[in-house]
């Protein structure tokens, strides 16, 4: 018996080191929401929150030294490099799809940066608030180089692999009912073992989103053989996403990505941002906080951009580093390219 | 074998010794056209599958993942310049390893046996050998020598001084709390926020505070089912029922995503704090029919002698039936305990960065993409290590505890 009440005070001490551990990290954020200015909150907390997810490749990693890396890890570094002038200032907490959506509502990110598409449900009733789009992803097709598969009206009596319950097995569905293709669909619970059964011929087509794909695509036997069909199933928009009525909060967020754009359209890098000190472009002076308030009038320091590009670097340095070129990837930029160059990247003025 | 007689036993005896490995061979392995072939199909198929693997893991495979990150997989995003304190923590329970085991072992002849001091080799030579581990981990070797000291040193203490076993429960007890305070910080040490626990370090802190919380609640549930009152018993049999109907992965996403939702914002609890609950609620219920099926094994009549020598219930309970029952259900525990500690991997689902979570953002680094075998065998590695460890303790306990001759 004596041993019980031992055990039992065991219990209770732990519970209470626990919480007791809880209440000081927490205890700040628990405050933020019902405050209101979620701006204010990450200012004093001298820390930004931000919700990843910690394992897609490309756009949120852990590297050897178990640092963040990645897309969206960029994001939310730009955001803290905005509002705290650090980008290093970031505690990222992972966070399943399941999750990602109380987490944010219940105040314990700041900000998801999570491969989150922006629908209208999500934006309506769900609550939420979508900054700009980082990435166009959308629905592709893999198939092998020499299967002779050059459209989705080849895939007649043929197999594709899909993972199930996402909303990728519903747009195949509807896109090849609309096509009248017969097709057979091989489900899986698991990318995994979809991505392992197309790889070993059990299925003629894999689908999934592009970005999935192409990362995918370099870990096959033979990363050469394969090749995605110019088809695009479906529109995936991802990016940034805060909580509804905090509009200075969420007008910090979308400005900051929108900056992002606008810095590559102006040309200004991580290395040459120091060059545009004392420019004669009156655009870029205001853009860098040189002149008039943009920054002040949103609350931030009035050189965030400058900061933000000195950390990060601009959307094109960012894309570029994680997915694109100098990455495994080489992720063509296609939609991710500028509005001047044929893309969907346009950045209202900054004026 | 075993129901051998002595005489059966003694006339087999000089058989077996003067039996050479061919002999053997053709006695067990080819002693009819049947048991040939099927020695043949069994070792071809085996022998291949085993050839596969390790030609595999000697060719093909690139192990460059599990060095490079071992930190990583040790402790998750916990700060590097703060891996002392892991070291420390480390050496803590490896010293009072080593000391248990003396304290345990006082009576046997030589504690350093054959067999032990293979098995030492063993894990310096997997230490020194296995490629994956090589560079980081030759700091173990220390650790291995401070467990066969200690282990030294305990069984002379504990020859002079016998009531060293309970001084050491007792420090198994502190030492938890001294974990959570050289991983956690505080008082004195730097804060590392809870978010930055991960790798084995959290697994391993999951399931011990997982099986320090799901023991006495199942106990206490158990002992409710078996209640003489009825309102006790009803909410027992309500519990255990209810959470053996729901998958831990329920429980789980409850925890992280509703238990949020009930609680103002301010008191919301650690994520590892809610996921270590909800282990211990879900296991609970499991160890709680365990200890039942021991209680129901214990004869009535030790109870009704247990009353006439005049003890009362907690005195029975704790003397007569409890070491009794829980002898019994040793097996079926130490199996709930293995199990929850399988368990913990299904915390990456929740997002936190144990074991397999930190795996996953390890496969998703660019430079480490398409190593899945390596990562998930070293992972298996692990995993099988430990339950292996728990297992081998069980027996342990039951041949200790073994009262029958």
């Amino acid at each position: 018996m004596r041993k019980l009440g031992l055990l039992a005070a065991a219990l209770g001490l732990t519970l209470a080191a626990c919480g007791g551990a809880t209440t000081t990290t927490d205890g700040d954020e628990g405050a933020t929401s019902s405050g209101g200015g979620r701006l204010d909150v990450v200012k004093s907390r001298g820390q930004l929150i931000c919700g990843v997810d910690g394992g897609i490749p490309g756009f949120s990693f852990v590297d050897e030294s178990g640092t963040y890396m990645g897309l969206d890890v960029d994001v939310c570094k730009a955001v803290a490099a905005a509002v705290l002038g650090d980008a290093e200032a970031v505690e990222y907490r992972r966070l399943d799809s399941t999750e990602r959506f109380t987490a944010l509502s219940g105040g314990e990110v700041d900000v998801l940066s999570r491969n989150t598409t922006w629908t209208i449900s999500r934006d309506t009733s769900v609550g939420l608030e979508f900054a700009p789009t980082t990435f166009f992803d959308g629905q592709g097709m893999l198939v092998k180089t020499d299967s002779g598969i050059t459209s989705l009206e080849d895939f007649a009596g043929k197999a594709i692999c899909v993972e199930t319950g996402t909303t990728t097995e519903l747009n195949l569905t509807d896109q090849m009912r609309q096509l009248t293709v017969d097709f057979e669909p091989v489900v899986f619970q698991d990318a995994d073992a979809a991505y392992a059964a197309y790889s070993e011929g059990r299925c003629e087509g894999m689908t999934s989103d592009k970005s999935q794909l192409v990362a995918r695509r370099s870990t096959l036997p033979n990363p050469d053989e394969h090749v995605l069909l110019e088809v695009t199933m479906s529109k995936e928009p991802l990016g940034p996403v805060t909580t509804n009525n905090d509009s200075a909060w969420f007008d910090v967020v979308k400005w900051t990505t929108y900056g992002l754009i606008q810095a590559e359209e102006f040309g200004i890098t991580a290395d040459n941002v120091a060059t545009f000190e004392g420019t004669d472009n009156p655009d870029i002076a205001r853009f860098l906080g040189q002149e008039g308030t943009l920054g002040t009038d949103m609350g931030l320091p009035n050189d965030f951009m400058a900061q933000v590009i000195a950390q990060v670097g601009n959307y094109g340095e960012i894309y570029e580093r994680n997915v694109g070129a100098d990455s495994e990837f080489a992720l063509e930029r296609g939609q991710n390219a500028l509005w001047t160059e044929g893309g969907l990247m346009y950045s209202p003025p900054f004026r | 074998m075993t129901s051998a007689t002595p005489d059966s036993f003694s006339s087999a005896r000089p058989d077996a010794i003067s039996l050479g490995p061919v002999a053997w061979a053709k006695k067990n392995l080819f002693s009819d056209w049947f048991n040939s072939v099927l020695t043949v199909v069994i070792v071809t198929t085996f022998g291949s599958g085993l050839f596969r693997l390790v030609s595999w893991a000697l060719t093909t495979a690139q192990w460059g993942a599990i060095p490079n990150n071992f930190g990583l997989f040790m402790t998750g995003t916990f700060p590097s310049a703060l891996y002392p304190r892991i070291w420390a923590l480390l050496a803590i329970v490896c010293g009072l390893a080593g000391l248990s085991w003396g304290v345990l072992g006082r009576n046997v002849s030589t504690l350093f046996s054959r067999s032990v001091l293979i098995g030492l080799a063993v894990v310096c030579a997997f230490i020194i050998l296995f490629p994956p581990t090589r560079p980081s981990s030759l700091k173990l070797l220390p650790m291995v020598a401070l467990v066969a000291v200690a282990a030294a040193a305990g069984r002379q203490v504990a020859r002079k001084f016998p009531g060293v076993g309970q001084l050491l429960s007792l420090a198994w007890f502190l030492s938890y709390f001294v974990a959570l305070w050289l991983i956690g910080g505080g008082l004195g040490l730097t804060r590392v926020s809870t978010n930055d626990w991960g790798g084995l370090v959290l697994t391993l802190f999951t399931a011990v505070s997982g099986i320090a919380l799901c023991f006495p609640l199942g106990l206490l549930l158990a002992l409710g089912r078996r209640s003489a009152l009825p309102i006790v018993r009803w909410l027992s049999t309500g519990y255990i029922e209810l959470v053996r109907g729901v998958p831990l992965v329920a429980l789980l996403f409850m925890g992280q995503v509703m238990i949020p939702l009930f609680l103002p914002l301010g008191s919301r609890p650690d994520r590892i704090l809610r996921a270590i609950i909800a282990l211990a609620l879900f296991s609970a219920a499991y160890l709680a029919e365990n200890v039942r099926a021991g209680l129901q094994a214990v004869p009535r009549g030790q109870n009704e002698a247990a009353a006439s020598l005049g003890l009362n219930t907690p005195m029975t309970l704790g003397f007569i039936v409890l070491p009794q029952a829980l002898k019994i259900a040793i097996p079926a525990i130490v199996g709930q305990f293995i199990s929850l500690f399988q368990d913990t991997t299904l915390l990456s689902i929740v997002g936190l960065a144990e074991l397999l979570g930190i795996g996953k953002s390890i496969l998703a680094n660019p430079t480490y993409l398409g190593r899945y075998a390596e990562v998930y065998l070293f992972l298996a590695v692990i995993f099988w290590f430990f339950c292996y460890a728990m297992s081998l303790a069980s027996r342990k306990i039951e041949e200790k505890l073994n009262t029958d001759h």
